[in-house]
């Protein structure tokens, strides 16, 4: 069956995938066909995260040459464009030192055991319409699961430094880890109970609709969830305005001090290939994934990822840092109450039908947005006043 | 397909040697920071058991509350009362040969009774297949008791851990 | 499906049992004793998942009390460290040896 152009475009991945093993499944035995599967899904992976993650730096340089009035890197390649290969070969080619005090295999497995949880969770994003690498039916959970890892190898970086600095800005970065988890998981709780499943795949699914408009970014749970779940992705991936533990002006660098050279490669390519796959998963859950109209989906995918990339590269651009008691009373007094205000919106607006469900759900997020905004004053002092002496 | 099996089942037992090893490391080594290190490994080799038991979502809730939650709290507690390089202590304390005899003892005693005893292994239970939804309606229904016990068992505790930790300012006094 | 004969799994249990109650009895420091307890922990809920798949008449049950079990150990986990920084502060020590105040 013919079927239309669009659709070919569309299953261009899938359809090349299954043609490699058609033609393997020949002149190989059963068994290393579903090998042969596994490894061409792995290896893809390990190419596509890599590449992103070089490119996203470029992209992050330009941004914010161009937000602060400036051009970024534009003299290595055209626009920059071979920047990130000048970056690699530098890393590469630099010296690796290792404190003398140090603890050798633990500062050795630090930056290997973060990039793997950063590696892991590309299994579980769905890039297009059948394009999910394992269509696991607790995907998302496997996501925070996996994602909630990353926390152990900064202890490890931290400590086995022997570094008075590294040891305070690990042990503020695993606290800002560990508190906006909670917030990141609770947010993502709507998602899943009105697309009844954990699988990725299936809550892409769940807002298919009429020309787009049951996206869950367009229901009153949607938008508190997506802006939580947004905050809370910026503050796991420790980007600014939360990156007081690799504030360079104030930490000296952080966990990451006294790494140099490829170990501080990993170190930052963890950190962008978090920022993307929490931007895919942002994308997935609340801005309906894969869908679109016109254009193949893995292309509105990667659109939607990009957009909210380029939203986080804008937040680095203009907000100043969090102060660490701020950060973390944020996370805990504000965001906290209100995922769990934001499960009760949820319960609401199934139970009742369209136009009274807005109405309701805009009154219990105002009040409790008020109740939440007047206990989380901060302490401000009176304005002064100041009488002139004649 | 019989190779996949085969494999599979190698790897298993591969898993749980593995699984062995880090626990003999966990109460062996010198250094607290990597018992802490060889504990994590140990939990996320069970993590991958329950997958093998068909047990997916434990698996994750497994990866994400011990490792991602306990062995954090076990670490931070080890960086706070330690000093950085204090690995010159010996770990054991005088009962050690008493202690691996009578263990002995006990392992040989238990898996004698193991194999020996006829277990009802029944092919409905080896079938069956636990889905997310129906151990969330287990838990609101037949569980529904044992759920309510366990969060205010929950707060007990945080509220508890927060009141011993915390440092007695002496300004709060007056 | 993997099927692996009932006694190697309660066997593998078996030995991360002893090998966490090994760790209990022995080791001088309070933290290490807590990471055993941690093992102990795990080993029961090894056999409570296996038995659930290979014998039980309700699948969910053993999946169920293992949650509990990992809710508990993170609650046991939670309240021995907060006693030992309580006790470290004190006595400015985290041996076990060495805390013995009420020993006649």
């Amino acid at each position: 069956m013919i079927r239309s152009i669009e659709f070919y475009i569309d299953m261009i991945f899938v359809t090349a995938k299954v043609w490699i093993l058609d033609l393997l499944s020949r002149f190989l035995p059963d068994w290393m066909v579903v090998f042969a599967s596994i490894v061409i899904s792995s290896v893809v992976i390990l190419c596509l995260g890599p590449v992103i993650m070089m490119y996203l730096t470029l992209l992050e340089r330009k941004l914010i040459g161009r937000i602060q009035n400036r051009y970024g890197p534009n003299r290595v390649g055209k626009w920059g464009l071979l920047q990130p290969i000048a970056d690699g070969i530098k890393m590469f080619t630099k010296e690796d030192i290792v404190p003398a005090n140090a603890d050798k295999i633990v500062h050795l497995l630090a930056p290997i055991v973060i990039v793997v949880p950063a590696l892991m969770v590309f299994l579980v994003v769905p890039f297009g319409e059948r394009m999910t690498a394992v269509n696991l039916n607790i995907g998302l959970l496997y996501f925070i699961a996996v994602s909630s890892v990353t926390v152990l190898p900064i202890f490890m970086g931290s400590w086995a430094s022997r570094n008075k600095y590294s040891l305070l800005g690990g042990m503020r970065t695993a606290a800002q880890m560990i508190s906006y988890e909670i917030p990141m998981t609770l947010a993502v709780v709507p998602a899943i109970m009105m697309s009844q499943s954990l699988s990725t795949n299936t809550i892409v699914l769940a807002q298919v609709g009429d020309y787009d408009l049951h996206w869950f970014i367009f229901t009153p749970w949607g938008i508190v969830g997506f802006i939580v779940f947004f905050l809370c992705a910026t503050a796991e991936c420790n980007r600014p305005p939360f990156d007081l533990p690799e504030a360079e002006s104030e930490l000296v660098a952080g966990f990451h001090t006294e790494y140099s050279g490829m170990k501080f490669a990993l170190f930052y390519m963890a950190e962008y290939m978090n920022t993307f796959t929490l931007c895919g998963i942002a994308a997935t859950l609340f801005l309906g994934g894969w869908q679109g109209p016109f254009l193949p989906s893995w292309l509105w995918f990667f659109g939607k990822t990009f957009v909210l990339i380029c939203v986080m590269i804008w937040f680095r651009g203009t907000f100043p840092r969090f102060r660490v008691d701020h950060l973390m009373g944020f996370a805990w007094k504000f965001l906290l109450p209100l995922t769990l205000v934001n499960i009760l919106l949820t319960a609401l607006w199934q139970f009742t039908s369209d136009l009274e469900a807005w109405f309701w759900s805009i009154l219990v997020l105002g009040i409790s947005l008020w109740i939440l905004v007047k206990l989380n004053r901060t302490f401000v002092p009176e304005k002064r006043k100041y009488l002139l002496v004649d | 397909m019989e190779i996949l099996n085969w494999m599979a089942k190698f790897g298993t037992y591969a898993v749980m040697a593995g699984i062995l090893i880090f626990a003999l490391g966990v109460v062996t080594l010198r250094n607290l920071f990597h018992c802490a290190l060889c504990l994590a490994a140990a939990l996320i080799g069970t993590a991958v058991i329950y997958v093998v038991l068909q047990a997916e979502y434990l698996a994750a809730i497994q990866i994400l509350l011990y490792v991602g939650a306990v062995v954090t709290l076990i670490i931070f507690a080890i960086m706070l009362t330690e000093h950085l390089a204090e690995t010159t202590i010996r770990q054991n304390n005088s009962q050690s040969p008493l202690a691996i005899a009578g263990l002995l003892g006990f392992v040989a005693l238990l898996t004698a009774l193991i194999l020996k005893t006829p277990w009802p292994i029944t092919q409905t239970a080896l079938k069956a297949k636990v889905s997310v939804m129906g151990l969330g309606k287990a838990l609101m229904g037949a569980y529904a008791f044992p759920f309510e016990v366990i969060s205010i068992i929950l707060i007990a505790a945080l509220i508890g851990t927060v009141v011993i930790a915390k440092k007695d300012d002496p300004e709060e006094r007056s | 499906m993997i099927v692996l004969p009932l006694p190697h799994i309660l066997i593998f249990s078996l030995l991360l049992f002893a090998i966490g109650v090994y760790g209990a009895l022995v080791r001088r420091n309070i933290i290490g004793i807590l990471i055993s307890i941690e093992l102990m922990l795990n080993a029961a809920n090894i056999n409570l998942i296996a038995f659930s798949k290979y014998t039980s008449l309700s699948p969910e049950t053993g999946q169920i009390f293992a949650l509990f079990v990992i809710a508990i150990a993170a609650t046991a986990a939670a309240v021995g460290l907060a006693i030992v920084l309580a006790l470290y502060r004190v006595r400015k020590t985290v041996q076990a040896n060495e805390v013995n105040l009420l020993k006649w």
